[in-house]
């Protein structure tokens, strides 16, 4: 097939529209990347920008009076990046970090695994010992570089279980909330979780351009922004007094709680065995919470909120004050203790109102309670039960039992106080009397309270008829405290009823046969009562409640011992030490306090053969 | 006309008198000088990593020595007179077949191909003169007698002068510059070669496209299970055409009919042997990364994430560059070292980051004109080697073009080569100045040759 001269000229139109074409594919290709889409630019700003976090300082936490509680302080992690690892003695490199070999090489290849370029960590969290230990050697090793990041450090290591613990985020946490990354800390719980909004503070952001070695190579300023402390959050416990109160509970199982009676403040707040929240910190953690949450004492389970106890004796006088305000009886009504009913201790015949409280007569109470709930003589027995418990437990959870009080500390139990349902669900409608239920009556049977509730209940003492919620916290910020906790909760019992009853209590204390003697506190009119929780097959709990002083009161007060026998033997010293500490900033008394001090736990032996973690993280040796 | 064409060409001195600078294509030739500067300028940028400074040292420094040096060529190659080029062909070719046997023997080492003769710190890349050696070869060969591409002889000597230098150049190897050899085809088609080759080469690269499409999914066989979805393409490709081959049978008269079944099994069983033999060569021949920088290509998901990176990052480049870039030397990408050998084969990432849609829609147009120009120096030439040369300089320009900037925005695979006059590099400048000055001494001689 032979062309001629012309048709093959007419080729260079062929060739000649390809070159075109080809052109204007490769324009419209670059107009589809460049222009169209985001897509590649992106891309690039993913690759050429980071943005780096600067982490705010986080809010510290304060006492009432302004003490540091709760601080930051610098832990050191020893980062690591691969690509500038010169060929280094690995061996003398696992020897200084304290590595098994191949546990050395198994981090290292992690590391070179997430990036060649990137830094990332080969020992977390070290702290400043070990630091110091490793940074001389450093310059040995190229690619190693030291990061600091703040961790937690509670000052006195005091209040671990209300403070909480502040530790790294987990899948979950990021999945709630973008601002949390891989690594980041936050409050897990106590505290530091319930205000982390306010401690967190508001992180800044620098611009980086970075080059193909992610080295930083440029800033762009106009996006930056500085980071933004955190709010300090100033609690309302007194750091003497908590501090005190600690070493009282040193080898004892229970609970103390410590009300500002005017105000609902808690100024000491103690679950015994305490710990130190250091030791949840740092390379530690895993071997301290360890031996911690197995522990047979339970030092992890905040017995202050969480411990229900029954409350025994010092039931009684709610049951004096709301009879007193129902007109069941007057504080002059004598009661016969007729022990065929039930039982009772020490000798007395015919109480009037303060002499039950002091003796702490079961027969009265009975009898005053039997008063309260059967006042329908046109009724039965059964149905006067019914109709008269419905109207109790309502004025009874008046006084914040069985309720949550507000619920401004995490973890708060209600405990129980019975109510109608209750009973109809064990016993059956009209299947119960007074008769069935009349152990509440004396603080016992199905009634339960915290040691919270029970400092709430001296703090409604001393007001003569109110409470407000007890909380922790003061101020935020300087924003002061929310109005919520500002609030009077009335009890529905007028003053004048409290007079008899607080009679009584300083009796309790100032009297040669109360049972709350050691307590007592010269120079301080104390009121109190003794509480002593009879356990199935173990010793008794040791419980007291107090108020000082009566006139004007500054501090109402809940111990629990639990095990220890009577409540004035043990509770009774504690509290009183409390009370004289916080009224008179310290302790004259000394043989009541070298006692206390002194005691070893009396019926529990297992608590010196079980394994305690003593280490803390700022003494803890190099791993 | 004719009578003083015939009147200078019988008296050849007189060409000597040639008034260059009126006769000179200048259209052209400023052409070139813009994309050398633009490129320089580039270069500039892409090596200067965000702070520009003035260092003869580097690699812009040593571009603007190459760029004093080609100028000087350029002026000594328009000096020459054009018929020292024709005759002198066969030498140069020569020259260059002796230099590329040798740098396969004694040249250095460079990213995993032997074609660089080192020389101190410069190296001379010998391929980069086979290319105008080669034009100038086919060139004089085709243009010995009026009509040459009559014979199967010619046809055959003609390819194999083409294909002789390529050869020696793969054995390097360097896949993209015998890429470019293969640009040769338009030349012979302008000479006279079938369209039916250009046509035959287009239906082999849809059928490749297909192939390697389909070769990478995955699809299930009665009896055998899971497999490489190819064999049912091959299974199509075998229905399709023969219900294709009977029906144009039927069509067609029937004299005709046993010349089209004959042509038209060869065609399918040929278009089935080349898929299988493409997909077996895939997945057996080919190394892995090989095959996966195919895979990458064609938008398939390959497991390794190293496997695109240049071109991931190239396109990032590109693509951010908006609509008019983010100025000279400011691009983070090419600045700190995101896109690889972005001075040279990857120059058009600079383009695209820092000048946008708008200045990489130049630079391409810039291109588009520059190879229309020298087809139309080509056309109006009387002398048959100027235009076969000049459709051998227009055919080099282009497939460079074609591949590299193909390359970058992701429309062609990876395969190193340099972008004409953009790229840095001594050996890629002064090869194509060496190319278009002859062109340009040539096509100024136009009037005075009859050949």
């Amino acid at each position: 097939m032979e062309l001629n001269r012309t048709e093959l000229a007419a080729r260079q139109r062929i060739v000649g529209a390809i070159v075109l074409a080809v052109g204007l594919v490769f324009v419209f290709r670059l107009f589809q990347m460049q222009v169209t889409t985001h897509e590649w630019k992106n891309r690039a700003e993913r690759l050429t920008e980071e943005q780096e976090v600067l982490h705010p300082s986080r809010g510290l936490c304060l006492d009432r009076h302004g003490e540091l509680l709760v601080a930051n302080a610098p832990s050191y992690d020893l980062m690591v990046v691969p690509r500038s690892m010169a060929d280094i003695d690995t061996t003398a490199l696992a020897q200084l970090l304290g590595l098994g070999r191949e546990e050395l090489d198994t981090r290292l290849s992690k590391a070179r695994r997430y990036s060649r370029y990137k830094a990332s960590p080969l020992l977390r969290q070290l702290n400043a010992e070990e630091y110091a230990k490793l940074s001389p050697e450093l310059w040995r090793y190229p690619g190693l570089s030291i990061r600091t990041k703040p961790v937690r450090q509670n000052v006195h290591g005091i209040a671990s279980q209300i403070v909480g613990e502040y530790r790294e985020v987990d899948r979950e946490d990021m999945n709630r909330d973008a601002r949390y990354r891989l690594g980041d800390y936050k409050g897990k719980s106590g505290i530091e979780s319930q205000f982390e909004l306010e401690l967190r503070g508001t992180p800044g952001i620098r611009h980086h351009l970075v080059d193909v070695r992610n080295n930083v190579r440029n800033t762009l300023t106009e996006l930056d922004s500085l980071p933004v402390s955190g709010e300090d959050v100033t609690l309302t416990l007194d750091l003497e007094l908590q501090l005190y109160a600690e070493q009282l509970m040193q080898g004892k199982r229970g609970a103390v709680v410590a009300i500002e009676p005017a105000t609902g403040e808690i100024l000491a707040f103690v679950s015994a065995p305490s710990y130190d929240g250091n030791l949840l910190t740092g390379t530690s953690r895993g071997a301290a919470y360890d031996s911690l949450s197995k522990h047979p004492w339970k030092p992890l389970y905040n017995r202050a909120v969480r411990g229900t106890y029954r409350p025994g004796s010092i039931f009684k006088m709610v049951q004096g004050l709301v009879a007193l305000q129902e007109g069941v009886i007057s504080e002059r009504t004598h009661i016969v203790c007729n022990r065929d009913i039930i039982g009772c201790h020490g000798a007395h015949t015919q109480d009037d109102l303060r002499r039950a409280v002091v003796h702490s007569c079961n027969p009265y109470f009975y009898d005053v309670m039997r008063r309260g709930v059967s006042r329908h003589p046109d009724l039965d027995k059964f149905d006067n039960a019914r109709l008269g418990l419905g109207w109790w437990t309502e004025r009874i959870k008046e006084f914040g039992l069985g309720t949550t009080l507000g619920g401004h500390i995490p973890g708060t139990r209600p405990g129980l106080v019975p109510d109608t349902t209750y009973y109809d669900n064990i016993y059956g409608k009209r299947h119960w009397t007074y008769r069935t239920i009349y152990s509440i009556s004396i603080g016992e049977g199905e009634l339960l309270a915290t040691p919270l509730h029970m400092a709430n209940l001296a703090a409604i003492m001393a007001n003569r008829g109110w409470y407000m919620e007890p909380h922790l916290v003061r101020d935020i910020g300087g924003k002061g405290k929310p109005d919520a906790l500002q609030q009077r909760r009335e009890v529905g019992v007028d003053a004048e009823h409290f007079e008899p009853i607080l009679d009584a209590m300083q009796l309790v204390i100032e009297d040669g046969t109360g049972t709350g003697r050691k307590a007592y506190t010269r120079g301080i009119t104390t009121c109190g009562k003794t509480g002593t929780v009879q356990n199935r097959n173990k010793a008794d709990h040791s419980v007291f409640m107090a108020l000082a002083p009566r006139e004007n009161p500054q501090i109402a007060i809940s111990v629990y011992v639990e095990n220890a026998g009577a409540g004035g033997d043990w509770a009774a010293p504690i509290a009183g030490l409390l009370v004289e500490k916080y009224i008179q900033g310290e302790v004259a008394s000394s043989e009541r306090e070298a006692r206390i001090l002194g005691a070893t736990y009396p019926l529990d032996p297992d608590f010196a053969e079980a394994e305690w973690p003593t280490s803390s993280v700022n003494t803890t040796p190099a791993p | 006309m004719a009578h003083v064409i015939r009147q200078h060409n019988t008296c050849p001195m007189t060409s000597r008198r040639l008034q260059l600078t009126s006769r000179l294509d200048w259209v052209m030739l400023l052409t070139v000088v813009l994309l050398v500067v633009l490129g320089w300028l580039n270069i500039v940028s892409a090596t200067a990593e965000a702070d520009v400074v003035w260092d003869m040292g580097g690699k812009a420094g040593k571009q603007l020595i190459w760029m004093g040096v080609c100028s000087i060529l350029m002026v000594g190659l328009l000096a020459i007179e054009g018929e020292f080029y024709i005759r002198t062909s066969v030498i140069h070719y020569l020259v260059v077949l002796a230099l590329l046997a040798a740098v396969l023997v004694i040249g250095k080492k460079v990213g995993g191909a032997r074609s660089w003769f080192g020389v101190g710190s410069f190296g001379i890349q010998p391929s980069e003169f086979a290319k105008t050696a080669t034009a100038l070869m086919v060139a004089w060969f085709l243009s010995r007698d009026g009509r040459p591409w009559r014979t199967l002889a010619t046809r055959l000597q003609s390819i194999a002068l083409i294909a002789f230098p390529a050869g020696l150049i793969l054995l390097q190897p360097d896949a993209g510059t015998v890429l470019v050899f293969g640009g040769f085809v338009f030349v012979l088609y302008r000479e006279g070669l079938s369209g039916n080759v250009l046509l035959l080469g287009v239906s082999a690269l849809v059928l490749a496209v297909l192939t390697i499409l389909l070769g990478a999914s995955e699809s299930w066989y009665p009896f055998a299970g899971m497999s490489s979805g190819f064999w049912w393409f091959l299974v199509a490709l075998a229905v399709l055409g023969l219900g294709a081959l009977l029906l144009t049978r039927a069509a067609t008269l029937p004299r005709f009919r046993k010349r089209t079944t004959i042509w038209g099994s060869v065609l399918l069983l040929g278009s089935m042997i080349f898929s299988t033999g493409l997909h077996l060569g895939m997945e057996h021949i080919l190394q892995r990364h090989q095959r996966e920088r195919i895979h990458v290509l064609f938008g398939i998901d390959v497991d390794n994430p190293d496997a695109d990176y240049n071109i991931r990052h190239a396109k990032a480049a590109i693509g951010s560059g908006g609509w008019t870039g983010k100025g000279w030397a400011k691009g983070p990408m090419t600045a700190y070292g995101f896109v690889p050998e972005q001075e040279t084969d990857f120059i058009f990432c600079t383009v695209g980051e820092e000048w946008g849609f708008l200045g990489s829609t130049g630079v391409v147009l810039l291109f588009v004109f520059l190879i229309l120009r020298v087809l139309h120096l080509a056309e109006r030439q009387r002398s048959q080697f100027t235009r076969i040369y000049a459709y051998a300089v227009a055919s080099i320009l282009f497939m460079h073009f074609l591949v590299n900037v193909g390359m970058v925005i992701g429309l062609a695979p990876v395969i190193g080569i340099p972008l004409p006059f953009f790229s840095y590099g001594g050996s890629s400048l002064m090869g194509f100045t060496l190319l278009l000055g002859i062109l340009l001494r040539l096509d100024a001689e136009r009037f005075f040759v009859l050949r």
